[in-house]
């Protein structure tokens, strides 16, 4: 008997489409607004904490849904945005902003069951939820400038100490090398195996003058460099993404020198992109008693020495030597002196704390610089159209050193409490070898993320309603088998992108949709198309289905290849929003040949399948 | 219920050299156009900075335009996005400042001009080396695309018809661009999108075409080439019609709907899916038809002849 349908057929079309109902499920719960309480660098939120907040949100005359205490975090729940922002005051008053983060997050209300099978709501893209995206780009070539000056400071002393004399020690920063200048032939030798001794990867060559040696890097050790400078800025990047609170934050690697950064539901662009964008560090210079101010204003430096000011405009004769960097900075946090003035408290690692216990032992009574550095965009620009980055360099403060300094100290002399509180978020956050720049953003503020799911659903639910009337209206009875098919089909993709972990949906993913919706009964119509074609060659009625649907195959196979293939590629070249657009339009095609040719076939040879049917109602 | 019913085919081959000719002049007149208008490259692939601000009453173009004069922003584009209360700003990649800052300033400026504020409500900003390499990535992956199709209808079909269906793709894409030139629509990364969806949709059109062609002439020994490919349209044009019918019908319904972001992107494949129709009924076989296709090169290698193929199974 031709068009009976295997019980096996039933179980497959039913099951799968109640899989996909399940996991479409979570997406029907409205999420609820909340709160997201951390403990800064690794802590974790006490019990008691948990209580003090929910004490205060009740006095605050605020009743939340839960507050619920979750790997080490506050999650507060509460029935509207407003009551949350409400919250977030009343936290922040109890916690202060030092020791805890509170971020605002809207968590999804999937029930237990589904939860515990691992359901959860289609993850949005920022064009949806609102939030910020930045492309940051890592400077490598300040990456490379900063170790091959290193490397002079280092080849110094290395050659010092064995026992080689040289005449100078220089940096070539264009051709990224050092170029040593020594005196007779054994020295070179001497030095090339002192250098060679110290690390295996040292490329030498004989430089354009005499008794001169080059040493560049080999690929390998650049490699390492660059992927240093990355990775540093990344980890960076996720502490102060930490700082400003945000609740789902994304910081990503993206080819060789590039960083995302994506907080959803950030609602000031502006500060996000002062704590990211501002890259920081600290020098700490002894300030050259000695030396004769004036004679330097007029050009005339002391050897050793150079010239810096302070926001004020006053100058300092600051020694070259550099007694610490920033990057043995491990905690910095703001405070008030006895005296209630703004200052800043630094921790430094081990060996930051013996470098600064060396140099201030001789030095108890002089004054030691804090030198702040910046990089910001200047005016010129590289090749690639970016502007170079400039070195700003500011001195903070000049204190005298009153005891020997060892892993903790702080600094006194700040302008007001708000850059006290800044200085030492940015000093946290860590000191970078590398400088980043902001080369791409995209900010969707919050009430057009909403609007925009409004307009997608909007439109999605209109075109489904004119080709749902179209199909009856055509085909008849088969028009609303189609539509079966097309109603299971937008099931299919709801559960199918929210059971993918990686997809999400966008605003162009759900424009995919509504096309899929118009393209989605496509295989249908060509084989109802090719159902009344064999109709009307005379053939019978099970002949007629059999053979339409079996000939229409090839060709919805072959057509959707081809539409899958472009989809492909859309994923592979495409960022963010249009990312969204392929996923939806990959999984549309696959789901729609599924409900097409499956699940649409279940149907008509349930109803007509085997019988003794004369006609058929399209 | 049906829209066409035909006792015959219908020759549309006989209009094969008029619609070879339309679409020649269509191509060359749109190359003309990008030649001397060129595209209204979006800020995806100029680099800049657009910011999208709402504020609680019409907006005052010419106050905003103003304020934004007295930063230095004279060369700002400014104008209404979706509704009179929503204005787009739209700022040229300039070089000595940092650009990312651009969008603070601007806001401030204009939350001062108003007692109720403004409302950012969205912000791009892409750097000139970004704009850069999307362009880059947009015109190859639309290579790829265009050639992975060759290869693939090439290795299903025969050459002929893969060459038909490339240049037919090729047909709807230069001729949407044109579309896109003639009116200076903006065009930014979701219409690259659209053009690839629209790649993705055209051919779909073409196969199922050319699928019905290889049918017709197993099944029409005798007919000419001409005539096969008439055969084939015309049994085919009935799903060709309805299915984008379905699809014309939800992109206006998303043309109308979906709000200022996705018009352009509905804009492209709207048009798009009109004209690819057309090159699927006409331009693609037609172009197959005069490089010589024929029974001989649509049938090799015979298959084996199975025992009752071609007699009518009993029931």
């Amino acid at each position: 008997m031709l068009n009976q349908n295997p019980l096996w057929r039933y179980f497959v079309v039913i099951g799968v489409l109640l899989l996909a109902l399940v996991y479409a499920m979570p997406n029907l719960y409205p999420e609820d607004p909340a709160l997201n309480i951390n403990a800064t660098r690794g802590g974790a939120v006490s019990e008691t904490t948990r209580q003090q907040l929910e004490q205060a949100f009740t006095s605050a005359g605020i009743t939340p849904k839960a507050v619920t205490l979750e790997a080490g975090q506050v999650l507060a729940r509460f029935q509207s945005a407003e009551e949350q922002l409400r919250a977030r005051q009343v936290a922040t008053e109890l916690l202060g902003n030092v020791n805890y983060v509170t971020a605002l997050n809207l968590v999804p209300t999937t029930p237990d069951w589904l939860a515990s099978i691992g359901a959860s709501p289609m993850k949005l893209g920022l064009d949806l939820r609102g939030g910020v995206h930045f492309l940051m780009a890592v400077d490598m070539k300040a990456a490379m400038d900063k170790n091959i000056n290193d490397l002079v400071q280092a080849f110094r002393a290395d050659l010092r100490e064995a026992r080689v004399r040289y005449r100078s020690v220089a940096a070539d920063l264009e051709r990224g090398e050092v170029q040593i200048l020594l005196r007779s032939a054994e020295d070179v030798t001497a030095a090339r195996s002192a250098l060679s001794k110290i690390d295996r990867e040292f490329v030498f060559s004989e430089g354009a003058a005499e008794f001169s040696l080059n040493v560049t890097l080999s690929e390998n050790r650049i490699k390492e460099i660059r992927e240093y400078a990355l990775n540093q800025n990344i980890t960076i990047i996720r502490n102060r993404v930490n700082e400003i609170g945000v609740a789902e934050p994304l910081v990503q690697r993206q080819g060789a020198d590039r960083i995302i950064v994506q907080l959803p539901g950030v609602q000031d662009p502006a500060q996000a992109k002062e704590i990211l964008g501002a890259t920081a560090t600290l020098e700490f210079r002894l300030v050259d008693e000695q030396g004769d101010l004036a004679a330097a204003l007029n050009g005339r430096l002391p050897p050793g020495a150079g010239l810096y000011y302070d926001r004020s405009g006053q100058p300092y004769l600051l020694e070259n030597r550099v007694m610490l960097t920033g990057e043995h900075i491990t905690n910095a946090s703001s405070s008030y002196d006895e005296m209630g003035q703004p200052q800043v408290n630094i921790s430094l690692d081990a060996q930051g704390g013996n470098l600064l216990s060396t140099a201030t032992r001789d030095s108890i009574g002089r004054r030691m610089a804090t030198v702040f550095i910046e990089y910001k965009p200047g005016e010129e620009l590289q090749a690639d159209g970016t502007p170079v980055l400039v070195k700003h360099e500011e001195v903070i403060n000049a204190a005298t050193i009153q005891a020997r300094l060892g892993r903790s100290f702080r600094i006194t002399g700040i302008g007001n409490p708000a850059e006290a509180q800044n200085l030492a978020l940015l000093l946290r956050a860590g000191a970078l070898i590398a400088p980043t720049q902001i080369i791409e953003e995209r900010t969707i503020g919050p009430s057009l993320g909403q609007e925009n799911i409004d307009l997608g659903m909007t439109a999605i639910m209109w075109g489904m309603v004119v080709v749902l009337i179209f199909m009856v209206v055509y085909y008849k009875v088969f028009g609303l088998i189609a539509n079966c098919a097309l109603v299971a089909n937008l099931v299919l993709i709801v559960g199918v992108m929210s059971m993918i972990p990686g997809a999400t949906l966008t605003l162009p993913g759900m424009a995919g949709i509504v096309l899929t919706v118009g393209m989605a009964v496509d295989a249908n119509v060509l084989i109802f198309e090719r159902i009344r074609e064999e109709l009307a060659e005379g053939r019978s009625v099970q002949q007629a289905i059999h053979q339409g649907y079996d000939r229409a195959f090839a060709t919805i196979a072959d057509s959707n290849i081809t539409t899958l293939l472009v989809a492909l590629i859309l994923f592979g070249i495409g960022t963010g929003p249009v990312k969204g657009f392929a996923i939806t339009l990959a999984i549309g095609i696959l789901t729609s040949i599924f409900t097409a040719v499956v699940g649409t076939r279940l149907l008509v040879n349930l109803f007509w399948g085997g019988r003794r049917v004369q006609s058929l109602p399209m | 219920m049906r829209i066409f019913s035909f006792s015959e085919a219908l020759n549309f081959m006989r209009f094969k050299w008029p619609a070879l000719m339309l679409s020649a002049l269509l191509v060359l007149g749109s190359l003309g156009l990008l030649a001397v208008k060129g595209i209204n490259w979006g800020l995806d692939f100029t680099g800049g900075t657009v910011l999208e601000v709402g504020f609680t009453q019409d907006a005052d173009l010419t106050q905003v335009r103003n304020v934004l004069a007295e930063r230095g922003y004279a060369d700002a584009v400014v104008q209404y996005f979706g509704s009179s209360q929503d204005i787009s700003i739209r700022i040229a990649p300039r070089d000595g400042v940092e650009q990312s800052r651009i969008s603070n300033e601007i806001l401030t400026a204009l939350a001062q001009t108003t007692a109720d504020g403004v409302e950012m409500r969205r912000i791009e900003f892409v750097g000139p080396s970004v704009g850069g390499e999307l362009r880059e990535q947009g015109g190859l992956a639309m290579l790829v695309a265009l050639l992975g199709i060759l290869l693939y209808v090439g290795m299903r079909f025969e050459w002929r018809l893969s060459v038909g269906a490339v240049l037919a793709l090729a047909h709807d894409v230069i001729i949407t661009l044109g579309l896109f030139s003639l009116l200076q629509l903006e065009f930014d990364l979701t219409v690259l999108a659209a053009i690839l969806a629209l790649i993705g949709y055209s051919i779909n059109d073409t196969i199922v075409v050319f699928d019905r062609i290889r049918e017709s002439f197993r099944k029409l020994r005798d007919a000419t080439a001409e005539e096969t490919v008439n055969d084939a349209v015309t049994s085919t044009l009935n799903r060709t019609v309805v299915t984008s019918l379905t699809t014309i019908v939800v992109l206006v319904v998303l043309f109308y709907m979906g709000g200022a972001l996705i018009h352009n992107f509905a804009t492209a494949l709207l048009f798009g899916i009109a004209i690819g129709t057309y090159s699927s009924v006409f331009v693609a076989s037609g172009i197959a038809v005069q490089l010589g296709l024929n029974r001989e090169d649509m049938l090799p290698p015979p298959p084996p002849e199975k025992e009752g193929e071609g007699t009518e199974p009993l029931m």
